[in-house]
C-alpha cells in the first residue's frame, strides 16, 4: 500500500486514486475490456496534461522549497447511466487514454453495482504487481547490507 | 554594442539541419536506439537530464538526449524549452523523505545506524578498470536477495538532533508557497527555499567544481555525508476541486544530508549544522555537491566570514543554471558582423591618430 495511505485519515477513494495513479494503460484497457457491457460516460474535462511543481523540505524536515517538476494529466468524467457519478484523475505522465481510463474507474468504483468488480479486475492486480516490484527491489537492496568494521590503533600507541 | 540580427542563409541553415539529422542517426547499418534504450540502459544520463532540466518524466528526457546526440546539456535545454509549453496544474505538497523506499542508504558518521547500511546498486568500491566483457552483448548475474528490514530507517541526523547536537531545520507550519524562480526573477539576499531550488537545477559540474573548492579550502566548513539515500517517494497534490491529497505517483530521488563544522556563539551553544542536497533520479555526485554548495551559501546566516567563491551568493546563483551559461557563451559564435566592424573602426581610428601624430612628430611639426 503506497505510503501517504498509512494514514488513518484517508479514504477508500484516495487508496485506489492512488493505485489507479500507478495503474498501466494496458492493466485499466483490459480491465475495461472485461465489463461488458461497458456502461456508458461522458467527458466532462477532456484529459489536459501539464506540470505539477514537486516540493521538498529543506534538510528533508524543514520549510518547503521548489525541486523541479513532473509532468501530469487530469481528466474529468461522468457516467451516464444511474447513478450519474463523476470521476476524477490526476496521475503522473502524459498518457490522455490513461488519464481518461484512470478518471473512469474512480467513477465506477464510487458506484455500488460495479465498485466490487473493478476492486477484483484492476485494483487486486495493480496492488499485487506493486507489491512484488518494492518486495524484489527491497530484497535485493537488503543483499547489500554491509557492515563496515572500524580498524582501532593498539593500546599505547599515540 | 546590442547584439544586430543577420538576415538571409536560410538554405543553409536547412541544409545544415538535414545533415545534423543524418549525422544523429549514423551509420543507418547499426540500429536505431529506442528512447527505451536509452531510459534503460543510460538511466543516469536520464535523471541528470530530469534534475537539470527540471520536470520529471523519462520518456521525455530520454527524447532529448536521443535529438541531441547525447550532448546532455542540450537535452538539458530540449526539456527547459518544452517545459514553456505546458500549463502549471498544481504544487505538490512536500516529499517525504523520511518515508522513501530506500534502495540505497548509507552513513559515513555512524557505522551502526538504525536500518544498516545498504549499498544498493553502485560504482562504489569497484576497480573502475574497463569491463571487456560488456562489449559484447553481455550475460548479467542475478541479483543476490536477503530478507529485507520492516521498518523505514530513520534520517541519520534525527539521532544528533534528539540529542540536540545539529542545528534543527526551521519549519514554520504557515509557510505554504516557497519562492519559485519559475515565475519570479532573482532576488539577493535569496531565502534558503530560493537557493535550494536554484541549486537542484544548477549544473552538475558547477556545483561538484566549487564543492570541491569548500574542501580545499576556500570557505572551508569540514563535511562529513551524513547520510546519503536513493528511493523512492510518492507525489501527493490536493486539487482544490477534490477536497482531500491524493498520491499522483512515485518519483526516484536522491537526497544527501551534509553534517558540517560546528559553530558557537554567545547566545547558541557549539552544534553541527547542515548542508542539504536532493535531486530527481539517481544523482548522488549532484547531490553531494548541492548539500556542500548550500552548506557553503549559509555562510552569512551563521555569522561566517563571506571570503570564497563558494559562499558568495550572487556568484554562484548567476553562474549555476547550464541553459543560461550555454546560451549567452554559445552566442558568441553568431553572427557579430556589425559589432566586430564598429570595433575594427575604433582600433583603426585610433592607430590612424596615432601613425598621423607620429608623422607629424618625425615631420618636427610639433616639435
Amino acid at each position: 500500500m503506497p505510503d501517504g495511505l498509512s494514514d488513518p485519515s484517508h479514504t477508500a477513494r484516495q487508496e485506489w486514486m492512488a493505485l489507479l495513479a500507478q495503474a498501466s494503460r494496458e492493466e485499466m484497457e483490459e480491465a475495461w475490456r472485461l465489463m461488458l457491457p461497458n456502461p456508458p460516460y461522458a467527458i466532462l474535462r477532456k484529459a489536459e496534461t501539464g506540470l505539477a511543481m514537486v516540493r521538498g523540505r529543506a534538510g528533508g524536515t524543514g520549510n518547503p522549497f521548489n525541486l523541479g517538476e513532473m509532468t501530469m494529466t487530469r481528466c474529468a468524467v461522468r457516467l451516464e447511466a444511474e447513478p450519474r457519478v463523476v470521476g476524477l484523475s490526476y496521475i503522473a505522465g502524459r498518457d490522455p487514454r490513461r488519464a481518461e481510463l484512470a478518471a473512469l474507474f474512480d467513477a465506477l468504483l464510487q458506484t455500488p453495482q460495479l465498485s466490487a468488480d473493478v476492486k477484483r479486475t484492476l485494483l487486486t492486480p495493480i496492488r499485487r504487481r506493486l507489491d512484488e516490484t518494492r518486495r524484489v527491489r527491497a530484497a535485493e537492496s537488503a543483499a547489500t547490507r554491509v557492515d563496515f568494521f572500524t580498524l582501532v590503533r593498539e593500546q599505547g600507541v599515540e | 554594442m546590442a547584439y544586430v540580427a543577420v538576415k538571409g542563409g536560410e538554405k543553409a541553415i536547412d541544409a545544415a539541419h538535414r545533415l545534423l539529422a543524418k549525422e544523429r542517426r549514423g551509420d543507418p547499418a547499426v540500429p536505431e536506439l529506442s528512447l527505451d534504450q536509452i531510459s534503460q540502459q543510460l538511466s543516469l544520463s536520464v535523471d541528470r537530464v530530469m534534475t537539470e532540466g527540471s520536470i520529471y518524466d523519462r520518456e521525455l528526457a530520454a527524447l532529448a538526449i536521443k535529438q541531441a546526440r547525447g550532448d546532455l546539456v542540450e537535452a538539458i535545454f530540449l526539456l527547459r524549452a518544452y517545459r514553456a509549453t505546458l500549463p502549471r496544474l498544481a504544487e505538490s505538497k512536500p516529499i517525504e523523505t523520511n518515508r522513501m523506499r530506500a534502495r540505497r542508504r548509507i552513513s559515513a558518521i555512524f557505522k551502526d545506524v538504525p536500518g544498516g547500511q545498504v549499498l544498493g546498486g553502485t560504482f562504489d568500491y569497484t576497480h573502475r578498470l574497463l569491463d571487456f566483457t560488456l562489449a559484447a552483448p553481455s550475460v548479467f548475474p542475478d541479483a543476490e536477495i536477503a530478507e529485507p528490514s520492516d521498518t523505514m530507517p530513520p534520517h541519520v541526523l534525527a539521532i544528533l538532533g534528539d540529542e540536540g547536537l545539529i542545528q534543527p531545520e526551521r519549519r514554520d507550519e504557515n509557510l505554504q508557497n516557497p519562492p519559485d524562480l519559475t515565475r519570479e526573477p532573482l532576488e539577493f539576499p535569496a531565502a534558503r527555499a530560493t537557493r535550494l531550488q536554484n541549486l537542484a537545477r544548477g549544473d552538475e559540474g558547477f556545483l561538484l567544481s566549487l564543492g570541491y573548492s569548500t574542501q580545499r579550502g576556500y570557505g572551508r566548513n569540514h563535511p562529513f555525508a551524513g547520510e546519503i539515500r536513493i528511493g523512492e517517494v510518492e507525489v501527493v497534490i490536493e486539487p482544490e476541486e477534490l477536497g482531500f491529497p491524493v498520491v499522483i505517483g512515485e518519483i526516484t530521488v536522491t537526497e544527501c544530508e551534509t553534517v558540517n563544522q560546528f559553530s558557537g556563539s554567545k547566545s547558541e551553544p557549539a552544534q553541527f549544522t547542515r548542508g542539504y542536497g536532493l535531486t530527481f533520479g539517481e544523482a548522488e555526485r549532484k547531490a553531494m555537491a548541492m548539500a556542500l554548495v548550500d552548506r557553503a551559501l549559509r555562510a552569512t546566516e551563521l555569522g561566517e566570514d563571506v571570503s570564497a567563491p563558494a559562499q558568495d551568493e550572487e556568484f554562484v546563483l548567476y553562474h549555476s543554471d547550464n541553459v543560461e551559461a550555454s546560451g549567452f557563451v554559445q552566442h558568441l559564435k553568431l553572427p557579430h558582423y556589425v559589432d566586430f566592424q564598429s570595433e575594427l573602426n575604433i582600433v583603426r581610428k585610433i592607430r590612424g591618430d596615432e601613425q598621423v601624430a607620429d608623422e607629424a612628430l618625425a615631420e618636427g611639426i610639433l616639435a
